[in-house]
């Protein structure tokens, strides 16, 4: 009998490979922007391990990590750059503060591009990240 | 259907004594639907003598290639059909990121590669990218899917009248992923395999091969087998033969896959030319 779990594309699921042989925090969200993927180095900035997490809607995720910029106001789904990369497809940086699986607020730069294999056509996004509260006590 | 294989050759067409039992035709599989429809999987040089076993043109050829590596595509120039003016000849193939398969594959049909452009072939292919949904060809559906292989490469699924044919010849699903433990939405090219009747797949290297050669875009049988296991695929039959495996080492190599099966409920055999799969 067959394991009857949903099929990723073959574009994340490269971005799977690729990312979680990094030492850079990464995460994959498909073109839902469902987060199906975060490696081990994200796991310590986002406050929670994948295996603990699991798949998270696009919803989900951005409300759990109530993002804010730099002022303090709230960032929609829509201007993260995740949300950016997948929903406009086109690659994005900012600063932000989230809030961690471990109730931590941290501050962090993020880079996402989409995953695009033709023009477009969106199947998801990368984000690349790093601490920058971590940053400063080095 | 039916479905007869004409070339289970990798990389090489590799004929001579030593490969007489398995063949040294490199990958084409011929499948004969209940309608009449003709769909050709892959154009390697198996498809010449394919074409001239047929006794006259079909008035329609799907032919369905996996991805534009020599192996794949070297016959289509010696395929009888494909010069017969008269037939209807479509050709599908993986989506790339910039150009299209037409402009991918006019290069193999023009000098210093062969004297004739693709643009003068008396069939006037008509050049197909695969669709992301499942689509019909005659009474078959047929489903496409990028698979883990160098550059843009798609497997295949047929299905008729309940049975189901999965076509993954050049696939490396272990590359980066334990197939024994990784959740299996993350496995390439399964949901193609799932529950096939047969599955035809890439078991080209022994493990000892495979060490040296990760990333070349094939598997070890040892990743066939497991492969086909978490498909739940009833029959596996090892596809894309080593050009340097003779006869008596690929025996050996069954072997050895037979030993790794943790079921018996999978059959495991050699592909070879001439085998036929009927549905």
């Amino acid at each position: 009998m067959s394991d009857e779990s949903t099929q990723h594309n073959l574009i994340l699921i490269l971005a799977r490979d690729l990312t979680s042989r990094l030492a850079n925090p990464a995460a994959v969200v498909d073109a839902e922007g469902t987060l199906v993927y975060f490696n081990e180095a994200a796991e310590p900035i986002l406050g929670l391990t994948y295996a603990e997490a699991g798949e998270l809607r696009a919803g989900e995720w951005a409300a759990q990590m109530d993002p804010k910029d730099p002022t303090g106001d709230p960032i929609p789904l829509e201007e993260l750059p995740l949300g950016v990369a997948f929903g406009q497809g086109r690659p994005t940086h900012r600063a932000l503060t989230i809030t961690g699986g471990d109730g931590v607020v941290r501050d962090i730069e993020s880079t996402a591009i989409p995953l695009c294999p033709r023009e477009g056509l969106i199947l998801g996004a990368v984000a690349l990240f790093w601490e920058r509260s971590r940053e400063a006590e080095r | 259907m039916r479905a007869t294989i004409w070339g289970s050759r990798g990389t090489l067409a590799s004929p001579g004594r030593e490969t007489v039992r398995y063949g040294g035709q490199t990958s084409c599989i011929a499948v004969e639907l209940s309608d009449g429809s003709l769909v050709i999987l892959d154009a390697g040089t198996g498809i010449r003598p394919f074409g001239m076993s047929l006794g006259a043109s079909p008035p329609r050829v799907d032919l369905l290639i996996t991805h534009l590596h020599t192996d794949h595509i070297e016959g289509l120039r010696f395929f009888t059909p494909f010069w017969d003016p008269s037939v209807e000849f479509r050709i599908w193939g993986p989506p790339a990121p910039l150009r299209t398969l037409e402009q991918r594959l006019a290069p193999f049909f023009a000098p210093p590669y062969f004297p004739v452009h693709l643009r003068n072939v008396p069939s006037r292919p008509t050049f197909l990218e695969v669709p992301m949904q499942p689509w019909t060809i005659g009474s078959a559906t047929i489903t496409a899917e990028l698979i883990k292989h160098p550059g843009p490469s798609v497997g295949y699924r047929i299905e008729e009248g309940g049975g189901a044919l999965a076509y993954l010849p050049d696939h490396e699903p272990g590359l980066g992923a334990d197939l024994t433990s990784i959740e299996a939405g993350w496995i390439s090219g399964l949901s193609l395999a799932r529950d096939a009747d047969v599955l035809v797949h890439d078991g080209q290297y022994t493990s000892a091969e495979y060490e040296v050669r990760v990333g070349w875009g094939h598997s070890s049988t040892f990743d066939a087998v497991t492969f086909a296991e978490r498909a739940g695929a009833h029959r596996l039959a090892l596809f894309h033969h080593d050009p340097f495996h003779g006869d008596d080492q690929l025996e050996g190599m069954l072997a050895s896959a037979r030993q790794l099966a943790s079921t018996p409920a999978l059959d495991i055999e050699l592909a070879y030319e001439g085998q036929t799969f009927a549905f």
